[in-house]
């Protein structure tokens, strides 16, 4: 018999099931992202082949298509032009059109930064206060408060979306930055408060007390003392507040049109001619997945500490 | 360095009154224990001078100041708490000088202090050591060195020993009594354990209830015990008592029970009623084979140096403390005799033990 190990371990074979399982998960689940990354690489005859081609010759027209305004010219005007003055021109005259500006997809990528990051800030923050009186003080009616926080993700936020329509019409928020961020903000919030508040009850009161004697504020204790040793719990809240705002689309629909519209709703409805252009879509999204990706890999470390957090008392 | 006063504190929690109108006066430089069973009100006492509660009626003095309703920030008092609380975010010099940044002390003074302050507690070498990395004892130096090194008016610790292990505990028990005899703080402690109290006291408070029952150096509330309670609280193993029967008068010198004389101490007081309960501590009784109480040996421990014999007696089971060369086997018969007539007699309605030539 094997000796070398535990009995609680679990043995070679079901480990290597384990191992497995995850594999295929994992391959189903990078499935439909790995097309849309090779869709991206694609020119607008591969990418609506058929049969769908798997092996292709990369191109860079979804990425110039997403970034630039172009129109269709007759091939005498084409040459009366001088001649091209770098590649992605020369990319677009092959196409037989040339670059007339900029498109906006910059400008909904940097809408969605702001208001992403804005109203993940808020969260977090309007939270961890919220989560801190919560755990620490008596709050009347402390429990139903909590429960009232929590029913506003009871329903699916786009059922109240006719009213925030109209409120936000009439407050003058629609398609403001400082809109969206507070629309934003409010939906996380409940979800930060409870999960912050799991992690504010974890940290012993003496801290505060040690720094309250030491001669600090409670204010200054809070921030000082409490705030980094709740650093994995702000760090996954702050996660999940990133992925909801990044990832919204209904209200961004509703609510934005030009100042403050995201990405989600502009970049499919990434026209080009004849129908949608899906090297332009694959790339606009792919661009679109990299900040939550490198957000979250920064803040992987205390996600995973996070989520398991309070599961064993120390 | 200063003398704390409370004057008829009181303390409730909704309707429980975890503190009863409590007076203490604790000296200028003084070790002060207080000591009790849990719930007895000894740490909300503490608390409360620390300003981390607030009393619900009743004044705290610390030096000439009534500091009963100031924050704990404004009161000039460091805490020593029980599983020490330092910030696991900083490391051992942060944690030091973070009361001194609070204070606006200079870069260089903040550095001197801490220095010096390690220095004392021989934790000079751990410095830039983090928190996580320390054993229990440097824990417990590292928090003693953040609460000396703002020098205080005075010292609270809130059993600062009750996490480390018995052999680690002796030694911090020492080094904690060399520490006060160095810096001369006033310190008030708090101990459910009374050996420790016992060690480190210049005086003890005894709390039961929410109540101070008595307020002696360490001698007196062993061998004086005002009530019946602090008389089985201290010591190990514990005071024997029997019930008795019959009234105490004054002048009384000898009581029967059960066909065995007890020579007692000249009584100066009487008794209120007839039930009324001896106290005799394990090492006042001898063994012997022809007079005292009649009974069996229960059970013997051996301690090293002595032996504790239980004996089964028709009043109840006794313990005596013997010398090691007292041989006897279980279920022998034994005669259980004073040795000398250091008997506490406690009245049986007030559970105070009763003026007498041995406890004025």
């Amino acid at each position: 018999m094997d000796t070398s190990r535990s009995y609680l371990e679990p043995s070679s074979f079901s480990k290597k099931m384990a191992a497995a399982i995850i594999i295929v998960y994992a391959v189903i689940t990078l499935i439909p992202i790995s097309w849309m990354v090779m869709t991206s690489f694609k020119n607008v005859d591969s990418a609506i082949s058929y049969p769908p081609e798997v092996l292709f010759e990369p191109s860079l027209e979804g990425y110039v298509n997403l970034f630039t305004n172009r129109s269709r010219q007759s091939q005498e005007y084409l040459d009366s032009l001088p001649p091209p003055e770098n590649w992605y021109e020369e990319l677009v005259r092959s196409r037989e059109m040339v670059i007339t500006g900029p498109s906006k997809f910059l400008g909904r990528y940097s809408n969605s930064m702001i208001i992403g990051f804005g109203s993940t800030f808020a969260s977090v923050f309007l939270g961890a206060l919220a989560a801190y009186a919560f755990s620490r003080f008596r709050v009347p009616l402390k429990d139903d408060l909590l429960f009232f926080i929590l029913s506003t993700r009871m329903f699916p936020p786009i059922a109240v979306a006719v009213p925030i329509f109209i409120m936000y019409r009439k407050l003058g928020l629609g398609d403001t930055h400082l809109g969206m961020i507070i629309l934003y903000t409010v939906v996380n919030l409940s979800l930060a408060v409870w999960l912050l508040k799991g992690f504010m009850d974890e940290i012993p009161k003496e801290y505060e007390e040690a720094a309250m004697i030491d001669g600090y504020s409670r204010l200054q204790a809070f921030f000082k003392v409490v705030l980094p040793q709740a650093m994995t719990g702000i760090a996954a809240t702050a996660i999940f507040c990133m992925i909801f705002s990044w990832n919204e689309y209904a209200f961004a629909v509703l609510l934005t049109q030009f100042n403050a519209q995201t990405a989600p709703p502009f970049i499919p409805t990434i026209i080009g001619e004849g129908g949608l252009d899906w090297p332009a879509i694959g790339a606009g999204t792919t661009l679109f997945l990299l900040p939550v990706m490198i957000f979250t890999i920064i803040l992987r470390k205390h996600l995973l500490r996070g989520i398991t957090f309070g599961a064993v008392r120390k | 360095m200063s003398q704390i006063k409370i004057v008829n504190l009181q303390k409730s929690f909704g309707d429980f009154t975890a503190v009863k109108n409590s007076n203490l006066t604790i000296n200028d430089k003084e070790f002060f224990v207080l000591l009790g069973p849990s719930g007895c009100g000894k740490t909300t006492t503490l608390r409360m001078i620390a300003g981390l509660e607030l009393p619900t009626s009743g004044e705290i003095y610390l030096g000439d100041e009534e500091v009963g309703m100031l924050r704990a920030s404004e009161r000039d008092i460091a805490f020593v708490f029980q599983l020490f609380a330092l910030y696991p975010h900083m490391n051992v010099r942060n944690n030091l000088s973070f009361p001194l940044k609070m204070q606006g002390y200079k870069k260089s003074d903040i550095k001197n202090r801490v220095e010096e302050a390690a220095k004392l507690l021989r934790i000079d070498h751990i410095l830039n050591s983090n928190i996580s990395s320390l054993s229990g004892g440097d824990r417990q130096r590292v928090a003693l060195g953040r609460a000396l090194v703002r020098r205080p008016k005075a010292f609270l610790m809130d059993e600062p020993l009750g996490t480390l292990d018995a052999e680690f505990r002796e030694l911090m028990c020492l080094e904690l009594k060399k520490l006060h005899l160095d810096i001369g703080a006033t310190t008030v402690y708090v101990t459910h354990d009374q050996l420790e109290a016992m060690s480190l006291a210049d005086r003890i408070a005894v709390m039961d209830g929410g109540e101070i029952l008595q307020a002696d150096e360490p001698n007196i509330i062993y061998n004086k015990p005002k009530t019946k309670f602090v008389a089985s609280f201290i010591g190990s193993p514990g005071m024997n008592f029997f019930e008795v029967n019959e009234g105490i008068s004054k002048d009384q010198s000898f009581v029967n029970i059960e066909g065995a004389k007890f020579d007692i101490p000249k009584q100066l007081e009487e008794s209120k009623g007839s039930k009324n309960f001896f106290g005799i501590r394990p090492e006042n009784l001898t063994l012997n084979n022809n007079e005292g109480l009649k009974g069996s040996v229960f059970g013997v421990e051996y301690l090293g140096s002595r032996k504790i014999i239980t004996v089964k007696t028709s009043l109840g089971e006794i313990k005596v403390k013997t010398d090691i060369s007292v041989n006897v086997k279980l279920n022998e018969n034994v005669q259980v005799k004073p040795s000398n007539n250091n008997i506490i007699i406690f009245d049986g309605e007030t559970d105070k033990s009763l003026n007498s030539e041995f406890i004025k």
